[in-house]
């Protein structure tokens, strides 16, 4: 790798040990991809995936004091994921006392961590920070130094920024230097699909089913999408981000994928269209019957297969405020249509901290609390992180979720019945 | 016996027994359990993979096309290195992934006296002929013997 005058002299130390040890780390990183070049990081905002003070991770919490106590930190503010803890989110006593006193120890102590390295504030913490509500929504050409997948997949796939799928604590070091090896999906030519995805669906593909079928497919690839545009439409408002939201966190959990491209759609399809596919991709097509095989194929990790669900979680990626409106009309309506007042599964909705409270500002909000649903600035994922979760049987309709917990996936129409007193899931 | 060739991404030298995922390894649902909840065997907790899922990482010679998942993937390896309860050494067939990449890295920077060899690039030919229990040792200029 090619180094300018400046970055040599970190490298060599000038600016001490410990920035030394970060720039290394970013110069061994970019190696490992032959990347030429470190380029700067334009974004206004840095985003991290560690928000969780898990007792076992005290390594990183160690990495990160060596860098506090070094002076060493960003310039840039960052938003990060969400809290793990809610005590809004049902949990019983046995649960309480694992969680806060046997997992999540550090937190207290992570979170003040994560001020004095330059936390955005105190809402900042969500996997969706890209909502204008959070505020951390970079443009079009931006180069990031993000983690989190389902982040990173929108801001390259969306927003048009361009982002590697990095790693929590390369995502920090990336900021603190401020810059970023050149290569993968900073590039034009990492950006090219190199497979193309046929939707032939006789109906809306749901999206985080859509998404998982993809990223098993093509895993770490970039796939160009064709026919989705039919259902989602051609342009990119709150309804098809929402969409694309939920998709690609499906894309990059159940695979590895970093961007995608929808036919004219996204804006680099919309740009480039068909110039973007590579010569030789190869193709996949996706009907209903092999949208219906993947999910059918998913394992079953409950003790009892036809246990009753005793919670269910909708939002892994945090929802959006369309979503939840959306959520709450259809809750009221179904409830009315299986007679019920209540939902009859304690069900979760998680959003954003600055979404959850313009949602409280909407005459919806009154209307979800009086469905019994509860609202919550939670990560799902987080939550189930144990083995008395793995006991219980939690449904959801996320496939993220799904695939890192023991929670049984179902689609949104499903979820929906369930919840409400209609067809058991 | 075989011998195959690779890049090496973090330098060193060690044999151990082989543990093969042919699929996608997922190292947030494989270490998560695992590390948080003190196994000492270090068992694989990825219910999507049916290779390893249930079988113990620790000191094996982890042999994989590439990692997926979350992007706490680099941190969770790091981790696992820092708490000495990383696999022996990471043997990939593929290029190595940004993901897998950066733990490797920030274990070799930051963390003392603890060596995880990473080679990339050892081809698909690799992952078809080990085997799980086959005795892997991996050298310092990316050589791989398989027995």
């Amino acid at each position: 790798m090619i180094l300018t005058k400046e970055q040599q002299a970190i490298l060599d130390g000038e600016k001490g040990e410990t920035m030394a040890k970060v720039m290394k780390t970013l110069v061994m990183y970019g190696d490992a991809f032959e990347a030429e070049k470190l380029v700067p990081i334009t974004s206004k905002y840095n985003h991290l995936v560690t928000s969780f003070g898990l007792k076992v991770m005290s390594p990183v919490y160690d990495l990160m004091q060596q860098l506090l106590d070094a002076g060493v930190v960003s310039d840039q503010k960052f938003s990060v994921d969400p809290r793990p803890l809610d005590k809004n989110v049902p949990a019983n006593v046995l649960q309480n006392f694992v969680f806060n006193k046997f997992m999540y120890t550090k937190q207290d102590f992570y979170e003040e961590q994560l001020h004095k390295l330059g936390l955005m504030d105190d809402k900042a913490f969500s996997c969706t920070c890209y909502m204008d509500e959070v505020g951390n929504k970079p443009g079009k050409g931006d180069v990031l130094s993000w983690a989190e997948s389902s982040a990173v997949v929108y801001a390259n796939s969306v927003l048009g920024a361009r982002c590697n799928r990095n790693s929590g604590i390369i995502d920090i070091m990336g900021s603190i230097v401020g810059y970023v090896p050149y290569f993968g999906l900073l590039t034009d030519e990492g950006r090219r699909a190199t497979w193309v995805i046929k939707v032939q669906t006789t109906k809306k593909p749901e999206a985080q089913l859509l998404g998982s079928a993809i990223g098993m497919k093509v895993m770490e690839d970039v796939p160009y999408v064709v026919g989705l545009d039919q259902w989602i439409g051609t342009e990119l408002d709150d309804a098809a981000c929402a969409y694309l939201k939920d998709f690609g966190a499906a894309t990059a959990s159940n695979g590895a994928v970093g961007l995608y491209h929808i036919a004219n759609l996204t804006p680099e399809a919309v740009e480039l269209g068909e110039a973007l596919i590579a010569e030789g991709a190869k193709e996949y097509i996706i009907d209903d019957a092999e949208l219906q095989r993947v999910q059918d194929n998913y394992p079953v990790m409950w003790k009892n297969a036809d246990a009753t669900p005793k919670l269910c979680f909708v939002g892994c990626p945090h929802l959006s405020l369309e979503q939840l409106k959306t959520w709450t009309d259809n809750i009221e309506a179904a409830l009315a249509a299986n007679g019920q007042k209540k939902v009859v599964i304690p069900t979760v909705l998680t959003a954003a901290p600055a979404v959850l409270e313009a949602f409280g500002k909407t005459d919806y909000a009154a209307r979800l609390k009086a469905t019994g649903v509860i609202t919550s600035y939670i990560c799902p994922l987080m939550y189930m992180n144990n083995p008395l979760c793995k006991k219980m049987p939690v449904i959801t309709s996320s496939n993220k979720l799904r695939t890192y917990t023991s929670s049984r996936y179902y689609r949104d129409e499903e979820i929906l019945q369930a919840i409400t007193g209609g067809k058991k899931a | 016996m075989r011998e195959f060739k690779g890049r090496v991404v973090t330098p060193g030298q060690v044999t151990a027994e082989a543990l093969v995922s042919t699929q996608g390894f997922n190292t947030l649902a494989s270490f998560q359990m695992a590390l948080q909840f003190g196994d000492k065997q270090v068992k694989c907790g990825d219910q999507n993979n049916t290779d390893i899922h249930g079988k113990p990482m620790i000191g094996k010679a982890l042999c994989l096309p590439q990692t997926i998942g979350s992007t706490t993937g680099g941190l969770v390896l790091y981790c696992a290195c820092a708490m000495e309860k990383s696999p022996a050494c990471m043997l990939f067939a593929n290029h190595i992934d940004s993901l897998a990449a950066a733990g490797a890295v920030l274990a070799d920077v930051w963390v003392e006296g603890v060596s995880m060899p990473v080679v990339d690039c050892l081809g698909d030919e690799f992952l078809a002929y080990v085997k799980d229990g086959m005795t892997v040792t991996v050298k310092e200029d990316g050589v791989v013997v398989v027995e």
